[in-house]
């Protein structure tokens, strides 16, 4: 009987720091993934937690992991050689099918960067799947700015905008203010063909959506991506029901048609 | 075939049967109850017929013998981990007609919601049968009528406490053993067709009702204490929990426990930010689930009416008339269009 319990060990290859509490992680794993999709992370005798992939190729996968509690203190250990627990991959990810031949914008805030640095990177490598791509990137200061090399590398093929909710140390050269901001004033030529990913924390979600709708984005080209508390990954435990949508099954990316109606 | 068996032959055939299974029974444990100088009535392991609570209803339903509590899914030590086993044995459990219909709904999350098969689950589910006690009348609380789960499908064995034996209406291979204790009887099912409490179900229920003042109401009384989530015999929800052993860190368990949506905690996720904070909220979230979204999903209601959850509730909150309360709500939605 298969058990979609039983996670495999997957030895840690690579790890980069991002920020002073995000570590991006390589494992060695043998996946199919589709971007957006998450896995369930563990250490026996730590606990279990649903991580969504940043990037991943063949054999490897990626996960940027901020250090915010029990789980995730004791990965921020571990180095190359150490192993993690996983099991997935889990839910749905982007509808790339949706996004071809469109212009494609992306909203990211904070640490919603990591679930589409694996969209920026394919469509770096694909440039014409696209018919345009722009990235808009909000972090609270400049120290949290996820990324940074990929960044100036997603700058050469990409329109790359950066803000910072507040520069509290000074020097940032760069734009100051929330994303919606951004959005406000980014020129859409074609808001008829432009699709758009918005992905971060609840609130910058919440707003950077209307803010697209305002600038005439139709609904049904607005997708999301929701973070949850998911214990089990398919479906059983509850924890990530909102209506009648399980985020773990139906999402966590959800066309807005769909996410823009579910009331927690 | 029906037959008629006296307390002995009852047990007999108890006897025989706890060779190759372990039965489990709604007990009364005197003094045990939740405010003192009552009794408990919860599933046990049983031995005889004698310690059978035929009369009152439980507290707690079957649901905890097929998804325990807690469960043990990995044993683990540094290197490696293993899977506990159930056992050999089948399960036996003697329950009511709407706990038989909440195993039905219990196994659409298990083994059907996502499209994937809960492995756990399925291996306890497999081992059980039903002996379904006869309900010779409807609890106070009990809705089962309204819901359609007054009848059961799906038993082994139907059994009426009557005359100081037991007439059982026995299906599939059990009868060769019912025929060697008891003798042939005549024995027309009779399931409840009335309740006191009853219930309106609205067709639909949509956002309209989210926002209205009841939850708020709801809010003022509800302490969050999950009562009415672990009576409930459908909740299905959990948490995984890993745990070390004292005297030796290197080893210990990944396990689920019961989860709760009434209860603080249940949406909160790493770093803190959580959902449905306010009580009246997750009121809303779990009627929304038994009586619609689970329908959405299975074409049928998650709620089987057993009346459980008005029956523990501290603050007295009667999810019957909650569900009434939203049909009248949307009933007036339709009159005001």
């Amino acid at each position: 009987m298969s058990n979609p319990y039983l996670p495999f060990r997957a030895a840690i290859i690579e790890v980069r720091r991002e920020t002073a509490v995000d570590f991006t992680y390589r494992l060695e794993a043998d996946m199919q993934v589709a971007g957006g999709q998450f896995v369930e992370v563990s250490i026996p005798g730590v606990g279990e937690a649903p991580i969504s992939v940043s990037d991943f190729g063949d054999g490897w996968i990626e996960m940027t992991i901020r250090r915010v509690g029990r789980l995730t203190n004791v990965i921020h250990h571990l180095r190359p050689g150490n192993s993690l627990f996983i099991r997935g991959t889990y839910g749905r990810g982007f509808p790339l099918e949706r996004y071809a031949g469109k212009d494609l914008i992306i909203a990211a805030g904070g640490t919603g960067l990591a679930p589409v640095k694996s969209l920026l990177n394919r469509y770096g490598g694909n440039p014409g799947e696209v018919k345009s791509l722009t990235l808009l990137a909000g972090f609270k200061t400049p120290a949290d700015i996820l990324f940074r090399d990929e960044i100036e590398r997603w700058r050469r093929q990409h329109r790359v905008e950066i803000t910072v909710d507040r520069d509290d140390a000074g020097g940032w050269p760069g734009r100051v203010g929330l994303i919606t901001g951004l959005i406000a004033r980014e020129p859409i030529s074609q808001p008829e063909n432009t699709v758009v990913i918005v992905v971060g924390p609840p609130a910058m979600m919440k707003f950077s959506t209307l803010e697209f709708i305002k600038r005439g984005i139709k609904q049904e080209n607005i997708w999301v991506s929701f973070e949850r508390k998911m214990c089990c990954g398919i479906g059983k435990c509850g924890h990530c029901k909102i209506d009648g949508a399980y985020v773990c099954l139906e999402g966590p990316v959800l066309n807005y048609t769909t996410a823009g109606r579910l009331m927690d | 075939m029906a037959y008629w068996l006296d307390m002995d032959s009852f047990n007999g055939i108890l006897k025989e049967l706890s060779a190759d299974n372990v039965v489990y029974a709604p007990v009364k444990m005197t003094g045990k109850g939740a405010f003192s100088g009552t009794d408990l009535v919860a599933y046990r392991e049983i031995s005889g017929v004698e310690q059978i609570e035929f009369k009152e209803k439980s507290r707690f339903s079957p649901k905890e013998i097929v998804f325990p509590i807690t469960q043990t899914l990995l044993y683990f030590t540094e290197e490696e981990y293993a899977v506990p086993g159930t056992g050999e044995k089948g399960i036996i459990v003697f329950c009511r007609p709407c706990d038989v219909n909440a195993f039905k709904r219990l196994d659409e999350i298990f083994l059907r919601n996502g499209g994937r098969v809960d492995s756990y689950y399925r291996e306890l589910r497999e081992k059980v049968r039903f002996f379904v006690i006869e309900c010779a009348e409807s609890f106070d609380s009990c809705f089962c009528v309204s819901m359609g789960t007054n009848r059961a499908d799906g038993y082994d064995v139907f059994i009426r406490a009557a005359g100081g034996g037991f007439l059982c209406d026995v299906r599939g291979d059990l009868a060769t053993l019912f025929e060697k204790f008891g003798g042939p009887a005549e024995m027309s099912l009779r399931f409840i067709e009335e309740n006191k409490t009853k219930v309106s179900i609205p067709e639909s229920v949509d956002q309209s009702v989210f926002g209205h003042g009841i939850w708020r109401e709801y809010a003022s009384r509800c302490i969050a204490c999950g009562r009415c989530t672990v009576s409930c015999p459908t909740c299905s929800c959990f948490t995984m929990q890993d745990i070390f052993y004292e005297d030796n860190p290197n080893r210990g368990e990944r396990r689920r426990v019961w989860a709760s949506c009434m209860i603080d905690g249940f949406t909160a996720m790493a770093g803190g930010h959580g959902f449905r904070e306010d009580h009246g909220d997750r009121m809303r979230f779990k009627l929304m689930h038994k009586i619609s979204d689970f329908r959405k999903r299975f074409g049928y209601n998650m709620c089987v009416g057993c009346g459980r959850c008005d029956d523990v509730c501290p603050e007295y909150i009667s999810f019957a008339r909650a569900i009434n309360r939203v049909d009248a709500l949307m009933k007036e939605a339709v009159e005001n269009v």
